[in-house]
């Protein structure tokens, strides 16, 4: 399943998207404890998988809480992303 | 002095239904599915699989309130009991203040797994246009969802906006969607990017002698305009359906499938229980398997 956290509003869209297909298979979440803004979370699933998933007080606020990440000009790669061996996270914006 | 009584055009009829025909008794699953939304709850009963009662009524202001309610109303005239039911999921914005509830499950997995059930298995892209939400779901032939992309910053292209524009016309909320359709030229949308801002736009355009039902069509077309957008992130697969409260406003739906260019199914259902559903549904396969554990 492909689950997109975040939101679109009048500046544009704003979703980091977990591929939960690929985030299953992975033991050792390395996302949980990359993020600096500690964003992730592991959490059971409706179909009760043991997946990441973006905190829900982050997720109307990622644009913000993701900046650090993001800066202008040379974009080092995403923390998240790297450490994710699965390749399971990516980014809308 | 005499009190104004102010109508509330906004407000959408209450109802509770059950199937008269069916006798419960000798059931071997009673399962039901408990939908607390941020504007509307819903339960459904299902009873050995298939549908046997629902409620649908205006969420309060407290959660377990509002669950209570809806399944008392649902229960209304059965003769079957909150003790009856075997399993009881909670879904939507208030699932975990659901005091009966065995178990909470998102509102997007309900979602896939009712519109599963509501218009078949060919179903592959859901979009579930709630009270202040708005969700594109995509999910394979077993209702199990695939990817998902939910809006809740805004109001924009959500059944509480329709109610503001309700309210801001005098217009009953039930004919919203059928006076937006009768104008001679389609006009240019509204802002379809935060209802404040659509809603002072509407109110200009009044002011400039446009009649209620252009202004309903402006409105329901930067609604249609904004929900395409969101679809166009997770891709609109066939068969499509869409569920929630809006799914009854033909004039965002004629305009919506317009600009998609895709028909949606139609359900002999109520579009606004596809989440209670898709929960009673869930609760029926957790009461199996927490049976078999248990033989």
């Amino acid at each position: 399943m492909k689950a997109n956290y975040g939101y679109m509003d009048g500046s544009g869209e704003y979703f980091i998207t977990i591929d939960t297909d690929l985030c299953i298979d992975c033991d050792h979440h390395g996302c949980v404890d990359a993020c600096p803004e500690k964003l992730f979370e592991i959490i059971t699933d409706d179909y009760d998988d043991e997946v990441s998933a973006i905190k829900e007080d982050h997720r109307k606020k990622i644009k913000y809480d993701c900046a650090a990440c993001k800066p202008a000009g040379d974009r080092p790669p995403l923390p998240c992303a790297e450490a994710c061996t699965p390749g399971a996270i990516t980014h809308s914006w | 002095m005499t009190e104004v009584k102010v109508k509330e055009f906004w407000r959408w009829k209450e109802y509770n239904w059950h199937d008269e025909n069916k006798d419960w008794k000798g059931a071997e699953t009673i399962t039901a599915g408990v939908d607390v939304g941020s504007v509307s709850s819903q339960v459904v009963i299902m009873v050995d699989g298939e549908l046997y009662a629902y409620s649908n009524m205006r969420t309060g202001s407290d959660s377990p309130d509002s669950a209570r309610n809806a399944m008392n109303w649902a229960l209304e005239d059965t003769g079957m009991a909150l003790d009856d039911i075997h399993y009881i999921v909670g879904t939507g914005y208030g699932r975990v203040n659901v005091p009966f509830a065995n178990r909470a499950i998102t509102e997007i997995a309900c979602h896939a797994r009712g519109g599963n059930y509501m218009y078949g298995p060919s179903v592959r892209t859901i979009l579930d246009m709630g009270g202040q939400d708005c969700k594109a779901i995509r999910c394979d032939e077993r209702g199990k969802v695939t990817n998902f992309l939910m809006n809740d910053k805004c109001a924009a292209g959500t059944g509480r906006g329709m109610e503001v524009f309700a309210d801001l016309l005098a217009v009953s909320i039930e004919d919203v969607g059928d006076l937006s359709l009768d104008v001679e030229e389609e006009p240019e949308p509204v802002s379809s990017t935060c209802v404040v801002f659509a809603k002072s736009e509407a109110t200009s355009l009044l002011r400039e002698g446009w009649s209620k039902k252009k202004v309903l069509a402006a409105y329901c077309s930067a609604m249609a305009h904004r929900v395409v957008s969101l679809l166009d992130r997770i891709g609109v697969e066939e068969d499509f359906a869409i569920t929630g409260g809006i799914a009854k406003n033909s004039g965002v739906i004629k305009r919506l499938e317009g600009e998609l260019k895709i028909n949606s199914l139609k359900s002999k259902h109520d579009t606004q229980i596809a989440g209670a559903l898709g929960g009673a549904l869930f609760a029926k396969s957790l009461a199996e398997k927490q049976r078999k554990k248990g033989a």
